[in-house]
């Protein structure tokens, strides 16, 4: 894979990952238990959609065959999304929902951190944008993750299974493919190696405080950034592309 | 093309005119949004984004476009700059000071990562200006703002969120 292939699929995972993620949020939009939370997760979403957008928008300049940020998000197939498989799985309760933000922004913000230093001015660029929200919801949801288990029996009990349910899906997130290592060796892009170290240090310690426990290493599903999704992704694109492929073209 | 005449300085001048449409007592130059303007073939407007997902930026860059084009400016463009990211300690003394009067309080001065991680510092209330205040909500009516309320007075009021 050469330089600027690798450029290409790092900036469309960011996209992706971002893209999805946000739109798994939108789904919660006016279902939250409390208006704080409501406003919070909207909030969030929103962050994450607008990430998305100047990813995608680099991605097609980047490609060159006029696809704009729109046509990225909202005209690909399901086969065509780089995204992590953890970050795609359905919504679940309260419990679920932020144990999985938890997990995936203990990880994005360390990768964000490291690509403020990479060597593509723009992605970088971004991801001193980026980096500073997800500091902020990292620690909004670590809050929460806390309160759920260190709460009440209950509390306690469905966010151990929360945490339990998504492990699986967080190998992949370190799993370096060919795309990772072309961006690091080119780039100067993250070292996954060290991420996860950083990663699993601030897990442990957000858990322990939550007195949950650490689930041990198994079997870890993987296939996301290669587009091979679990089954909930397509039902998800199904209704957010809706619009734009029953009207063509339609705009404001 | 422009008329020759035009200057940077009488751009930026009509330009720090424009106000923010969430918050409209503060401008854009208040806000440190406005970056630049550049004059060639076209007039060149340099504006930084607050947050990735902020729903005002648009409607920013559609103000700028109407403003200049009441000057008699048709030939605008709007370029985006990322670096370095805008953060709270852009915005001036006098639009902290606006902020105040309005009612929200202002960022704590140098955003820092600590910040952002931890927690802030003790907001004074903008009203009574007692500094014994609780948040009530990390979000409030926009992205930007925090909820609290002040124990002194009892009155609740937003915080503009350090970044």
């Amino acid at each position: 894979m050469n330089k600027n292939d690798a450029l290409l699929a790092y900036a469309l995972r960011l996209g992706d990952n971002a893209l999805i993620l946000g739109q798994r949020m939108v789904e919660l939009v006016a279902a939250y238990p409390e208006l704080e939370e409501e406003l919070a997760n909207a909030n969030f979403a929103l962050d994450y959609i607008g990430q998305a957008r100047m990813f995608y928008a680099y991605a097609g300049e980047l490609e060159g065959k006029g696809r704009d940020e729109d046509d990225l998000a909202l005209l690909r197939d399901e086969n065509e999304y780089r995204n992590l498989l953890l970050i795609e799985q359905p919504n679940g309760h309260f419990g679920d929902s932020i144990a999985k933000l938890v997990l995936f922004e203990a990880f994005y913000l360390r990768q964000l951190e490291e690509l403020v230093h990479c060597a593509d001015k723009r992605i970088a660029e971004i991801a001193a944008r980026a980096e500073k929200e997800i500091r902020y919801h990292l620690r909004h949801n670590t809050q929460w993750l806390i309160r759920l288990g260190d709460g009440t029996e209950e509390s306690h009990a469905r966010a151990q299974e929360a945490v339990d349910n998504l492990w699986r899906f967080t190998g992949e997130m370190f799993a370096a493919d060919e795309v990772d290592n072309v961006f690091e060796n080119e780039f100067d892009g993250p070292d996954l190696y060290r991420i996860r170290e950083q990663w699993r240090e601030t897990v442990a310690a957000v858990l322990e405080e939550a007195t949950l426990a650490m689930p041990e290493d198994a079997w870890m599903a993987s296939g996301g950034k290669a587009g091979r999704h679990s089954e909930h992704l397509g039902y998800m694109i199904a209704e957010m592309q809706y619009l734009q492929r029953a009207h063509p073209g339609a705009s404001w | 093309m422009v008329a020759i005449s035009l200057s940077r300085e009488q751009v930026l001048e009509w330009l720090s005119e424009v106000a923010d449409p969430e918050i409209p007592v503060l401008t854009i130059a208040d806000l440190g949004i406005l970056r630049d303007v550049k004059i060639a073939d076209e007039v060149i407007v340099e504006l930084t984004p607050t947050y990735s997902g902020c729903p005002a930026t648009e409607v920013i860059e559609q103000s700028v476009v109407d403003a200049l084009f009441r000057q008699g400016i048709e030939n605008v463009r709007i370029e985006r700059v990322l670096s370095p990211p805008w953060t709270t300690d852009w915005i001036s003394r006098e639009g902290r000071d606006k902020l105040r009067a309005y009612g929200i309080a202002p960022p704590a001065e140098g955003g820092s990562k600590r910040e952002l991680l931890h927690g802030t510092r003790t907001i004074a209330c903008p009203r009574c200006e007692s500094t014994d205040t609780v948040v009530v909500s990390e979000f409030g009516s926009t992205a930007c703002k925090a909820s609290y309320k002040c124990k002194a007075c009892l009155e609740p009021f937003e915080y503009f969120k350090c970044i």
